[in-house]
């Protein structure tokens, strides 16, 4: 089959592999109908995790037909469902499952001494997302393999187009908890930091969730434009101070809810120095990420309010205000989105008519184009917001 | 270096196998920058280790100092010519091309016995700062952010069937901030527990 494959830095590779094939009863074979090019898969593109093999194959979003099924999986699915699968992949026993923390699964990390070493204790097993969190081949493929099939799959009717329904896969949810995680209350002030694809649905699940101001922070005049029809303020921090303005729309008070969608590779500016002390420490390995909006955010943010962080971070962060955020009673809630947990819900708001997600897609092409859309997508050129590809 | 090499993780057995590798993103400008970058590296280590038996090759006998020093600027310029961030390292390649070029210079006078080696030395640094110069424009070129993408007009993309006035709120309706996920009571919450 074809596949987008990891190589190495900036080398993605639309390769020729073998295809997968069934290897437990819990498994399942899906026909790749779309998948798409996540934010963070950049991270992998630009080997800011240092747990990629030459030959892994990328991609979390991924939505198709199921063509063979395991025994063990035989009574959830059966071949011809139509299926998007999560990124996460969880067994639905443990203890973590059990308490809708999908993304910790404790089970389904293949590699759960290395996700141990990372992480203190291991996270759930993702698809195309580093052996740190088990080096399951991902869904930029013609067929994938999913392990755990039989409750790792969102079911999904016919009758409604791909486009509206592949982002059930991470996106979606993840722009979701973001805005759950923060707690929205109508009446809210919510700043969102970040308006790529997991902002835009951020800024969409904030003001369904009834907040009554969501303000929009990004500096590329498309994405803007993108918050805008939500109808988000937003600030172009090329063009204003970020602080400032937060400021001036909150009554010099801030905001009640601070939103990270940005994470580990905040826009690198001289109007923003610490972004440059950061992303020279990237270089010389002495740090991991350039947490910039974190920063801002625990600056602007109002006392006692909520910091929701859903951009991924990878390791290691400098110069994080603690002092700042322990005087002012910040909460933080932080996590790889439980994608379950929300998906039924948000299926039948895509049912109701409340959210189309499909408006996030700006370029829908062949899978053999993966590689140059990656560059594409990186540079933020030819006003590309999200990337979807169709085998 | 991956952190999967030193660890020793192999693939998994059922997992699928790259057959034949097809296009890269990869541009031939990138390519060159990386070949650049680890030449960058190759001279820098020399010149730090050796720049004794450099500075005699090219009858610089006085500067062996000043090559240890160019040493440490190849090392420096070649992490982000390395990087993501590859037209910074290679105008800084270009910047150090000018000082060796400079350098040599000084070395290419009648009365130096090594004028030969220094004029050999001056030409492939030439040829080293043109590739520079193509590799700098190339990826430039390749990773730029075509002017017409700041304006594109999304604002016909509200992602709400409904309109975005009437979508405000809309999952209130039918939706409560799970338990779990509260971070802030009310005080209309809160006085009830205070009260008892």
């Amino acid at each position: 089959m074809k596949a987008l494959v990891w190589h190495g830095k900036e080398d993605i590779r639309y390769d020729t592999v073998s295809d997968p094939t069934i290897e437990d009863p819990r498994d399942a074979i899906i026909k790749v109908t779309s998948c798409a090019i996540c934010g963070s898969d950049l991270h992998l593109f630009h080997n800011l995790v240092p747990a990629m093999m030459p030959g892994d194959i990328m991609g979390h979003e991924t939505m198709g037909e199921v063509v063979e099924v395991g025994s063990g999986a035989k009574g959830s699915l059966k071949k011809g469902d139509r299926v998007v699968i999560p990124f996460t992949i969880q067994c639905g026993d443990c203890d973590q499952c059990r308490r809708g923390n999908f993304s910790v699964c404790q089970r389904t990390n293949r590699k759960g001494e290395l996700g141990d070493k990372a992480f203190g204790h291991r996270t759930a097993g993702l698809f195309g997302y580093t052996h740190l969190t088990g080096g399951y081949p991902g869904g930029q493929a013609e067929y994938l393999r999913v392990p755990f099939a039989d409750t790792t799959h969102i079911k999904v009717p016919d009758g409604i187009d791909d486009e509206k329904l592949l982002f059930l896969s991470d996106i979606l949810p993840t722009g979701w908890q973001a805005a759950v995680q923060a707690d929205i209350q109508p009446g809210d002030t919510v700043a969102v930091w970040g308006c790529g694809p997991v902002g835009q649905m951020t800024i969409r699940s904030a003001i369904l969730l009834g907040a009554e101001q969501v303000i929009a922070i990004d500096h590329l005049p498309e994405r803007l434009s993108m918050a805008a029809a939500a109808g988000a303020i937003t600030i172009d921090f090329d063009e204003e101070s970020v602080v400032e303005r937060l400021n001036e729309l909150t009554g010099g008070l801030g905001p009640h809810k601070c939103i990270d969608a940005v994470g580990t590779e905040s826009h690198v500016s001289f109007g923003q120095p610490d972004t440059m002390l950061d992303r020279a420490k990237q270089m010389l390995m002495a740090e991991t990420d350039r947490p910039h909006v974190l920063r801002e955010m625990i600056f602007v943010c109002r006392p006692a309010g909520v910091i929701s962080i859903i951009g991924v971070y990878l390791g290691l962060v400098d110069k994080i205000p603690m002092g700042m955020a322990m005087n002012k009673g910040l909460t933080f809630r932080m996590a790889q989105a439980h994608i379950p947990r929300w998906t039924g819900d948000l299926l039948r708001r895509i049912e109701d008519g409340q959210i189309d997600p499909s408006f996030v897609i700006t370029h829908k092409v062949d899978l053999s184009k993966g590689p140059e859309m990656y560059a594409t997508f990186r540079d933020k050129a030819d006003g590309c917001i999200k990337v979807m590809l169709q085998p | 270096m991956p952190l999967t090499n030193i660890t020793g993780i192999a693939r998994s057995e059922g997992d699928p196998r790259v057959e034949r590798k097809g296009p890269s993103s990869l541009s031939g400008a990138d390519r060159l920058a990386r070949a650049l970058g680890w030449f960058s590296i190759g001279l820098g280590v020399t010149e730090l280790v050796a720049p004794g038996r450099i500075s005699r090759t090219l009858g610089l006998d006085d500067k062996e100092g000043l090559i240890r020093a160019y040493g440490a600027r190849e090392l420096a310029s070649a992490i982000p010519t390395l990087s993501i961030d590859k037209p910074i390292g290679l105008a800084a390649r270009i910047g150090g091309d000018a000082l060796d070029l400079g350098t040599l210079a000084t070395a290419l006078h009648r009365d130096n016995p090594k004028r030969r080696n220094a004029a050999i030395a001056t030409a492939v640094v030439a040829g080293i700062t043109l590739l520079d110069f193509v590799a700098f424009a190339g990826v430039k070129a390749a990773h730029r952010r075509d002017p017409g993408s700041a304006d594109r007009d999304y604002t016909d993309r509200s992602g709400f069937p409904r309109g975005a006035h009437a979508s405000r709120g809309l999952a209130r309706q039918d939706f409560d901030i799970p338990p779990d996920y509260r971070a802030e009571g009310t005080v209309a919450d809160a006085l009830p527990a205070l009260a008892s």
